[in-house]
């Protein structure tokens, strides 16, 4: 059997209002909330995050990474290698992306269903789109991760059961590399160019997989845009359309499949069929059956706990993350780009946030170190994960003048659960919130970019509910 | 095995500093030019007699050439040092060993900073490469967190703390406004410290130190020959200085109530010195004064305060210039301002001012004075954060 062994869904904890929107630009917006990527965040970011959810509590080393997303950090360069890194994959494994488009992210989960091996298939997205424009409302940001293999590599919770695709040339959206804007042809040639072609691989779907409709108990339909998938969940034969987090989430581009799979499964029952219907250059139905392994799994993070637990952004901050808006910066001197090798020297250490230990006295240093702090012990630490470690603040600060995308800068001192101690810039809170005490984890993010260089490290964030 | 010290082996002869100043019309040669033609006037000498120089300059330039260039010194050995914000002391510590040792008759120490050349505010240092994955708080960031755990731990309110710290920046002010070389040369009213608009954590604009642009130099030679120059010299009685291995940012036992390195140059100095009650013995104290939280700390950390007592001394004018141990006479790096490299040196200028009785009179120390019922200065210069630390302690003497 084989199928997906695991999945997670990455909201970021950031929320702007749609509402915001109109009186500020005097156009746009709507109702409800859409995630928003932190100005610390990237599509690799939040692939990450993803990918952390999914592994974890789960025996399982994948030794192949494929990573989708429509906006990445880098071209010519690969971004899965940074998420490899910091999930502290084998060195021996493939991590690659995949084209920057919605259909690759689906396509490397079919590549993925139909290979061999174990493989972690992680798409995140960072929507995008000019003020006031439909695609700035409607879009969310999100990752998620499926970890795909054999049921000898780990207890499958959906074993996948079939998929038809059909692929179709038509300018229904597009973005040139690089910008920020994307274009849409009109909302009803996107209707009917791609609602047949979703029609057409729902039947040869169900077909591939002998079943009929009638045993297929929900679905989930990915589409570019509401009326679309709207359209498309009325001609499944009745079958029940699950919600797709539009009020909440957005539409995560991307990460929509993935995340939109990983709802459907939160929700089944073992023994249940479910189908993900996802309308995108042409489309592709996959569907799975859910098994008793499902009984007992549970994501690290379901998708309805991050949706409840997001935290507001004002409007004008969030044209400020996404570069729309230039604010003012501290008079303080930007930093200059990280050096290459030094790096990737550290790579253990900057990716996987992996220190050492003295097995002598216990002691942890961050970063990983020779010498104990003693003196006395050269060469005999052990590499300690520190990536998972949660801790607490001892004592903090706000640093109104230090260099930040986004200042003040709160930071803290953070002593990790079964020891270790590191000064750590925090996340995903307001400056009111940091206090002595608080708990904190870790999360991968862009400290900043410099000469087109990501700077990638771990921050603290406050443990929240969920 | 042993730091012994080089006690009365060597002796200040000569020393110059500018004022501490926004510069915008003098570079780095022009101070480097000022306080060594100050010194070398100081002590009676030409510059051909100074037979080797060390330089301390935090950013000022690479290498001896920085200073050999614009004094145009001549086939002269001209060593650059930098030990953060400690530079200046250091310079002095590499001058004093060497002239000690006999390499040199005579020898010059001398720092400088351009600060304001940069267009930032506070201090910014190009970092080496590195990975990225290295603090970016600025300095007053990280002593922002020692006034809340030193609060926490001996149990005193926020007010009292807030009090305690604008007491330390109205001391220096105070001082600072008596003194012509300094860059704020205004008192300032606690109720000004007190609302000025917060930095870092609690820290307010007025709880951090002025960054300058300044030089500062001296002129060292063996005691025996001291007398050939001055009939006051100054005496070195001590020189401890300490790089922490950084493990304090690391420690779970660390908590930024105190800061180690300091105590053990304070220890190793007063062994050197003789010293056994500082507080006491000392006519004065120019203390590392970066932020007000820091000097707080720091009277504990020297030894004039038990733990936990430095902020209701501080509070009851122990430290004021009419006080028990003046500390800061001269304004401290708060209203003297703050030029790195130089900033050392400063601290021993006023000591050669004090100890020889030529401070202006609205400031002079009378027990410090020749003649006074003490007789010996110490300067402490730090550089770095809590936890990750440089100290310099001297102790000079009549």
């Amino acid at each position: 059997m084989r199928g997906i062994i695991s999945f997670a869904a990455y909201l970021p904890y950031r929320r702007l209002d749609r509402s915001q929107i109109a009186p500020f630009v005097g156009q746009g917006g709507g109702k409800g909330t859409r995630t928003v990527a932190s100005y610390d965040e990237d599509s690799t970011t939040m692939a990450v995050e993803a990918g952390r959810l999914a592994l974890r509590g789960r025996d399982v080393t994948p030794t192949q990474l494929l990573f989708g997303t429509t906006f990445p950090a880098y071209a010519d360069k690969t971004n899965a290698t940074a998420v490899h890194a910091a999930l502290r994959l084998p060195g021996d494994s493939l991590a690659l992306d995949l084209g920057a488009s919605v259909r690759s992210a689906v396509g490397g989960l079919v590549l993925a269903l139909e290979g061999h091996g174990t493989s972690l298939v992680v798409s995140a997205d960072v929507r995008t789109g000019l003020p006031g424009s439909g695609e700035e409302s409607s879009g969310g940001d999100a990752a998620a991760a499926l970890v795909v293999g054999d049921e000898q590599a780990g207890p499958v919770v959906a074993e996948f059961l079939g998929r038809a695709s059909v692929s179709d040339e038509f300018i229904e959206r597009w973005r040139v590399p690089g910008e920020v804007r994307t274009k849409t042809w009109d909302e009803k040639f996107s209707e009917i160019s791609l609602v047949p072609l979703g029609v057409r691989a729902w039947n040869r779907a169900l077909e591939a997989a002998g079943l009929t409709a009638n045993d297929v108990q929900a679905a989930a339909v990915s589409a570019p845009l509401a009326r679309v998938a709207k359209s498309m969940g009325g001609k499944l034969d009745g079958v029940h359309v699950i919600d797709d987090h539009a009020a909440t989430v957005g539409n995560a581009g991307a990460a929509q499949p993935a995340l939109l799979l990983s709802a459907l499964l939160e929700q089944a029952e073992p023994g249940q069929v479910v189908a993900l219907v996802v309308l995108a250059d042409g489309a592709d139905v996959l569907l799975f059956r859910a098994t008793e392994a499902l009984g007992t799994y549970r994501p690290a993070r379901t998708i309805a706990e991050q949706v409840a637990a997001g935290g507001p952004l004002p409007y004008g901050k969030f044209l400020a993350w996404r570069g729309m808006l230039q604010v003012e910066p501290p008079r303080r001197p930007e930093p200059g780009r990280i050096s290459a090798v030094v790096a990737a020297r550290n790579e253990d250490w900057k990716f996987g946030f992996v220190g050492s230990k003295n097995p002598e006295t216990g002691e942890i240093h961050m970063p990983p170190a020779r010498v104990s702090s003693d003196g006395l012990h050269t060469d005999e630490m052990v590499p300690v994960v520190m990536a998972d470690a949660q801790g607490t603040v001892v004592t903090f600060t706000i640093d109104r003048m230090a260099y930040s995308p986004s200042p003040p800068v709160v930071f803290a001192v953070v002593d990790f659960d079964g020891g270790g101690r590191l000064p750590l810039e925090l996340t995903d809170l307001d400056a009111a919130e940091a206090a002595i005490g608080q708990r904190v984890e870790m999360t991968f993010r862009k400290l900043f970019t410099a000469d087109g260089i990501v700077n990638y490290f771990w921050k603290g964030r406050l443990v929240r509910n969920g | 095995m042993g730091s012994h010290g080089i006690k009365d082996r060597v002796a200040i002869v000569g020393m110059g500093c500018t004022n501490f100043v926004e510069a915008w019309d003098k570079g780095l040669d022009d101070m480097v030019i000022e306080s060594a033609n100050a010194a070398y006037a100081s002590a009676g000498i030409e510059k051909d007699a100074v037979d080797a120089y060390w330089l301390g300059t935090a950013n000022g330039g690479m290498s001896g050439i920085t200073l050999a260039r614009p004094l145009q010194l001549q086939n002269k050995p001209v060593t650059r040092v930098e030990n953060y914000c400690a530079t200046g002391s250091e310079a002095l510590r590499q001058a004093s060993y060497a002239v000690a040792s006999g390499a040199y008759d005579i020898a010059m120490a001398i720092g400088v900073e351009k600060t304001k050349d940069g267009g930032f505010q506070g201090l910014n240092a190009v970092p080496p490469p590195h990975d990225g994955t290295g603090r970016t708080l600025t300095a007053a960031a990280m002593f922002s967190m020692v006034a809340p755990a030193y609060g926490a731990k001996y149990g005193v309110g926020a007010d009292k703390m807030r009090e305690a710290m604008a007491h330390v920046a109205w001391k220096n002010h105070y001082n600072g406004a008596r003194n012509s070389r300094a860059q704020f040369r205004r008192e300032v009213s606690v109720e000004t410290i007190v609302n000025s608009p917060k930095l870092a954590g609690d820290l307010g604009v007025f709880d951090c130190a002025g960054v300058a642009d300044g030089s500062a130099a001296a002129i060292v030679v063996r005691a025996e020959d001291a007398h050939r120059y001055t009939d006051t010299p100054l005496f070195i009685k001590a020189l401890s200085f300490i790089a922490g291995n950084g493990s304090g940012v690391t420690n779970p036992d660390y908590d930024y109530t105190n800061f180690p390195e300091i105590a053990a140059t304070a220890v190793d100095a007063y062994a050197q010195a003789g010293i056994t009650d500082p507080r006491r013995e000392l006519a004065l104290a120019e203390v590392h004064d970066c932020f007000t939280i820091t000097e707080l700390v720091l009277m504990e950390d020297l030894g004039f305060s038990e733990r936990g007592a430095a902020w209701r001394d501080e509070l009851e004018g122990v430290y004021d210039l009419d006080g028990e141990l003046p500390v800061n006479p001269d304004g401290g790096l708060k209203s003297f301002g703050h030029p790195v490299g130089a900033s050392g040196l400063r601290m021993m200028f006023e000591a050669w001012l004090q100890l020889r009785g030529e401070a202006p009179p609205e400031r002079q120390i009378e027990a410090a004075k020749p003649g006074g019922d003490r007789s010996m200065a110490l300067t402490h210069n730090l550089g770095g954060y809590p936890g990750e630390m440089v100290s310099f302690v001297s102790i000079l003497g009549r």
